[in-house]
């Protein structure tokens, strides 16, 4: 499947924020972030995990044909302040299409060429 | 300071019912990015068969992050919110979150273990509408990072 590129900002993460109600100041705070050991800010998990998972509703043609979907996080995504901020793309392989009409699709997400998730997989249903 | 193993096993009691709001559910789409109609315009979610705008898939966390506070905030676990990262997380869908959804959520803790220093716990939210239709089941993982001492 085609691979999908998404841009993430800082203004990004202060969207995700308010509307998903993750506060954490490592995903605005540069001071936060540093004092913990981050090299800056960081994107949410769920942040990227929502990313992956409009990449993974389009391929699948709709939100109801997603039947399961999880992820690991396996390193952070830091987001620069600029303009440009960073990119995280995402591809899918299909696994395999069993005759009930799931598909296992196995997912992948990089950032700066290094792998984000680990054991990321969606099983989506042909609607 | 390890958690307590006594959470393993445990469900708590139901939460109030989450109402899930129109404005909600595309606030949330648009700070993902997610601009097709059926997140945003009630007649083009029903036209695909929805009851009204529909939630992207990851949208129940907002609900059940907030729930699993009556877990993850209890003294009792011990639980260093300072040092926590999120390590896992799964939706098993029966159907998706729709706007005017009134959802209730039952916590559970799956299961707590320490490994290398770390401590883990898993939680598990069945998110149910109020008259106990099934919705999705959502589980998160949480690592609790070693001290550096």
């Amino acid at each position: 499947m085609e691979p999908q590129t998404f841009r993430v900002t800082r203004a990004d993460l202060v969207r995700y924020a308010g509307a998903s109600g993750d506060f954490n100041p490592i995903h605005w705070s540069d001071r936060v972030a540093t004092g913990v050991g981050l090299p800056g800010v960081i994107a949410h998990g769920m942040f990227t995990m929502a990313l992956v998972g409009r990449a993974v509703t389009a391929w699948a043609g709709a939100p109801d044909a997603v039947v399961e979907f999880s992820v690991r996080f396996s390193r952070p995504v830091p987001v620069p302040d600029t303009d440009e901020g960073t990119e995280v793309v995402v591809t899918a392989t299909v696994k395999d299409s069993a005759d009930d009409g799931l598909t296992k699709l196995a997912l992948t997400a990089t950032c700066q060429g290094e792998k984000v998730l680990s054991l990321a997989q969606a099983v989506i249903r042909k609607r | 300071m390890p958690l307590d193993q006594s959470f393993q096993g445990r469900s708590w009691p139901a939460t109030e019912p989450y109402l899930v709001g129109r404005e909600k559910i595309r606030e949330f789409a648009r700070a993902i990015g997610a601009a097709d109609p059926e997140y945003h315009d009630p007649e083009a979610a029903r036209a695909l068969g929805y009851a009204d705008v529909v939630a992207p898939p990851t949208f129940p966390v907002t609900i059940t992050m907030s729930a699993s506070r009556q877990i993850i905030e209890d003294p009792e676990l011990g639980l260093d919110y300072s040092r926590v990262v999120h390590g896992d997380q799964k939706f098993a869908y029966t159907r998706p979150v729709v706007a005017g959804d009134a959802l209730v959520c039952v916590n559970s803790v799956d299961e707590i273990t320490s490994r290398g220093g770390h401590d883990f716990i898993t939680t598990r939210t069945e998110v149910t509408t109020e008259s106990g239709e099934q919705v999705v089941t959502v589980w998160s993982k949480l690592v609790q990072r070693g001290g550096e001492a």
